[in-house]
């Protein structure tokens, strides 16, 4: 339960920070290392706890995008980025590396509350 | 101890943070910052527009005096509603910036030599070029005239508030598509890069001197000046001038005498150069342009047609807009960068544009006393050079000063800090109509506004660079073709080659005055037309320039077809202006013809000259015939000219097709029809020809293998991105045409709008570009014209009036402007 709730927390918040665009991109590190200081848990449970939050949001706010856009886009930049045109691999790639971000800040964030509370 | 995993894992985070949001090196490119630019909140899928978006919108904003109403049509062209002229531009430019603002920049980042502040290092020698050949002091010339004409300086800044509001309103996650490839932001919109956009034009319509001088004086030092003049003559069998052949001219007024030294000092051979300059124009830069009086017309009135060649990029050089105020209504392309109306029409008069070719560009060779270049020998003393130092950022490296040297003939182009090996020292500066600046932008600015005949004339006077054939017709009645610009009054082939700068005999010596340009007004033949031929037959007072800046052949297939036209219709119009008749090959093939002996030929030979036999002249799609013309008659140049050529230690610019043709089908002795390197042989046309074969049999099978022999395949056209990404680009597109072909499409060049004018009451408009109104490469409107344009498909223009608009159902979406 402590780990759905913490993907849903890591989720939620990294999406209304990003709403605020005129601070950087990488801002969610700092949220997801705060709900993964409050939320303790296993290190692993809490990298992936923030991998899991961080690529569910990206993932899925990317596919909203790319559905409404009918693949246009996704389709021309996984030709530059390159990926074989395959607007499927650049939305996992996008997952791939919101998660891991978001999945090493709450690690981060985890190892501080057991140094802090031991 | 849980220190050490918070310390390693606080570092791999940091780290991630660190290489995500830093652009990679792969290869000679650079990723963008990937985290940003995959970060569905600010990254590019922000940029993803969705299929149904909906352009309605209300801006609420200080910089109008009243409110403005745009209604957007399914092809997302904006229809401007405005109670006053300035509000007009100030939405003009706002909707620029909406839909082309990346595009409208990095223009005039080209335009200044600031290319590497986008792109990096790879760029410097083009930004030293820009700035050394003056394009911002041109600009700031330009500015400068200006302020002559307050109402068009208060259009200009109002189109720069229109566009700054729109940057202002921008969020970050909304900036450009390619912005956010290349990592860099929008700086606010000026006056001058309005101006900086407009040199650019006439640096990509005049420009080609910049190489071209130097590759002629290097020929005429080659071949020496009796065999240049052969070989690049100034005389053309076939032309068919614009102003027809026998029209009567005044005598010059201003008569420029050639210098004394003419022979010893400038038709001798004199120090050659290697032309290294990072860009020139391409040679194809050109248009086809006509208006047909109501007396050819099924109407009874007048059509215009225009199609500039230039360039296909993506995004397009131009936007569609429609202008409506009270005080007109005008309707066109206009150039993303720009207020107006650039080609196009209002209610009582229409009009278009080709380039007129004539050279406003030429190179002084300059003695200096020392390498700084402090002073220059001039007219028997040493003059004090103004010296520029000109700082270029460089993205992720320190900037760089260029020092540029300013002389009474013209900046320092070539000199020992730039292209030095190329210059063998010397110092070349150059001397351009374009950086005295233009106050061209009030043609424009009248030409949307004009009544009439006197209106156009009036309009078209202020026009100076680059010299433009502008058609006209009225729904009154009357058309016209004025072949305007301020042209140097030159000595038979002055400026066609480097000219000594050490005193002021080789200087130019006047303008032609506007008056004596070539115009005719509603000639008898019923129609007048252009499409970058001379302008005149050699009758006229002035020197026009070298013959090969000149095209002969769509001039000659437009005046043969609209002379055979009656009952005219806009249908064939747009069936002239994409028509695929290859006029070349018609009178080239019975040329090829004369010199060919088949028994000299194996069956693959025949089998390839059978579909030339064969062949119904047309560069259609699926015409095997015209590949096969263009790879023998490409092939027959380099047989007769590539001997000579070889052994150049220098760039040359090979003669021109047509000098070839002419010289065959003149009957006289081919010049350079032997082949140097065989000196025991007599090389005659028939061997030529019988090489050219044998030589493109193989190349043709092995694209009939390839199964890319039909012309379409053969061709392979595209309408690239600007920076030349092939995902962002249009690739293999199914048209036909070509040089020489009034549908004059190359593999990236030809007609980059299409426009046909009938002027009846109310106007009936056609037009298409290859392009699409949004500049964002997210959106379906990135290229949504291309395939029409491909398959020659034209749009009717809607050109209604606001209430008219609001009752049509093809209008889609209103922006509504409100004063805050």
């Amino acid at each position: 339960m402590k780990f759905i709730v913490a993907i849903v927390l890591h989720a939620f918040l990294a999406f209304a920070i990003g709403l605020y665009s005129q601070f950087p991109w990488w801002l969610f590190i700092a949220t997801s290392g705060v709900v993964s200081f409050f939320i303790a848990q296993t290190p692993a449970k809490s990298f992936f706890a923030g991998f899991i939050g961080i690529a569910a949001l990206w993932a899925g706010l990317a596919t909203g995008k790319d559905l409404a856009n009918a693949h246009l886009l996704s389709s021309k930049v996984a030709q530059i980025l390159p990926l074989g045109g395959s607007y499927v691999t650049l939305i996992l790639v996008t997952a791939l590396v919101g998660g891991l971000l978001g999945g090493f800040a709450a690690l981060t964030g985890g190892y501080l509350r057991s140094n802090s509370t031991k | 101890m849980r220190i050490v995993p918070f310390i390693i894992s606080a570092a791999l985070t940091t780290g991630l943070v660190a290489v995500l949001n830093t652009p990679l090196s792969v290869g000679k490119t650079k990723t963008p910052r990937l985290g940003y630019f995959l970060s569905p909140q600010q990254g590019f899928w922000q940029n993803a527009e969705p299929e149904n978006q909906s352009f309605d919108g209300n801006i609420v904003t200080d910089g109008l005096q009243d409110k403005v109403e745009v209604l957007m049509d399914e092809r997302l062209v904006p229809h401007i509603y405005a109670s006053n002229d300035n509000d007009a531009y100030y939405t003009q430019g706002f909707l620029h910036a909406k839909f082309r603002l990346w595009q409208m920049e990095f223009q005039t980042y080209v335009a200044a030599g600031r290319l590497s502040e986008i792109v990096g290092p790879d760029r410097i020698a083009t930004d030293r070029f820009f700035r050394r050949l003056g394009m911002l002091e041109g600009a700031e010339a330009t500015m400068k005239k200006m302020a002559n004409n307050p109402a068009l300086q208060a259009a200009v800044a109002s189109y720069a508030a229109g566009v700054n509001a729109y940057i202002k309103s921008l969020k970050p996650e909304q900036i450009p598509f390619e912005y956010k490839l290349l990592d860099y932001k929008p700086e606010a919109w000026t006056p001058i890069k309005t101006y900086l956009f407009l040199m650019f034009m006439s640096y990509d319509l005049t420009g080609r001197g910049t190489t071209t001088d130097l590759q002629m004086t290097n020929s005429k030092n080659y071949f020496g000046y009796e065999d240049f003049n052969k070989l690049y003559t100034n005389v053309q069998d076939s032309l068919d001038p614009i102003i027809p052949k026998g029209t009567l001219y005044e005598p010059a007024s201003v008569v420029a005498k050639a210098p004394a030294s003419l022979d010893s000092l400038y038709f001798a051979k004199t120090a050659s150069v290697t032309p290294s300059g990072p860009e020139a124009p391409n040679k194809s830069n050109g248009s086809n342009n006509w208006a047909i009086a109501g007396s050819k017309t099924k109407s009874g009135k007048p059509i215009l047609a225009s199609d500039p060649h230039l360039g296909l990029n993506l995004p397009s050089l131009w936007y569609e807009v429609q202008i409506t105020t009270p005080t007109h209504s005008t309707y066109g392309a206009s150039f993303p960068g720009s207020p107006a109306v650039i080609i196009g029409f209002n209610d009582s008069i229409a009009w278009g544009v080709t380039n007129a070719g004539r050279d406003v560009l030429d190179y002084y060779d300059m003695k200096f006393k020392d390498s700084t270049m402090e002073e220059y020998w001039f007219n028997g003393a040493w003059q004090k050079s103004v010296i520029k130092e000109e700082r270029i950022k460089i993205k992720g490296q320190p900037d760089s000063i260029d020092r540029v040297a300013i002389t009474a003939l013209g900046p320092v182009m070539y000199d020992k800090s730039y292209n030095a090996n190329g210059s063998n020292g010397r110092y070349l500066a150059v001397r351009w109509t374009a950086q005295d600046g233009s106050s061209g932008l009030q043609t424009f600015y009248e030409l949307n506004r004009a009544k009439n005949f006197d209106d156009y004339v009036s309009a078209i006077d202020h026009w100076t660079c680059p010299g433009q054939n502008f058609a006209f017709a009225s729904v009154s009645g009357d058309i016209a073709i004025k072949q305007q610009g301020s042209f140097v009054a030159r000595w038979n082939r002055q400026g066609d080659f480097i000219m000594p700068g050490e005193d002021s005999s080789y200087l130019w010596q006047g303008m032609i005055p506007s008056s004596e340009n070539p115009m005719i007004k509603n000639p008898e033949r019923g129609f007048v037309s252009s499409a970058n031929q001379m302008s005149t037959d050699s009758t006229y007072p002035y020197y026009l320039g070298a013959a090969n800046a000149f095209p002969l052949y769509r001039g000659i297939i437009i005046n043969k077809k609209l002379n055979a036209m009656s009952g005219i219709t806009p249908d064939d119009v747009k069936a002239l202006q994409t028509d695929n008749y290859n006029v070349f090959a018609e009178m080239a093939r019975p040329a090829l013809f004369k010199f060919l002996d088949e028994s000299r030929l194996n069956a693959s030979d025949k089998k390839y000259v059978g579909y030339l036999r064969n062949w119904n002249l047309r560069n259609d799609v699926n015409e095997v015939g015209a590949s096969v013309f263009r790879a023998i008659w490409d092939s027959l140049e380099v047989a007769v000219w590539a001997d000579e050529f070889k052994n150049a230690s220098l760039p040359l610019q090979w003669p021109d097709e047509s000098t070839l043709l002419e010289q065959m089908l003149r009957d006289s002795v081919v010049l350079f029809q032997d082949n140097i390197a065989t000196p025991n042989v007599k090389e005659t046309m028939v061997d030529a020809l019988t090489v050219a074969i044998k030589k493109a049999t193989p190349y043709l099978q092995q694209m009939e293998k390839e199964g890319t022999l039909a012309w379409g395949a053969y061709k392979d056209t595209r309408v690239n991105h600007l920076l030349k990404i092939p995902a962002l680009s249009r690739l293999h597109l199914p048209i036909g045409g070509g040089v020489h072909i009034i549908n004059a499409t190359t593999n990236n060049h030809g007609p980059s709008w299409r426009m046909v004018v009938h002027l009846v009451d109310g106007i009936e408009a056609y037009g298409v570009y290859p392009g699409g109104q949004n500049g964002n490469p997210g959106s379906k409107y990135y290229d949504s014209f291309i395939d029409s344009w491909a398959a020659g498909k034209y749009y009717r223009i809607l050109f209604l009036s606001k209430e008219a608009a609001k009752q049509n159902s093809q209008f889609k979406w209103r922006i509504t402007f409100t004063h805050a």
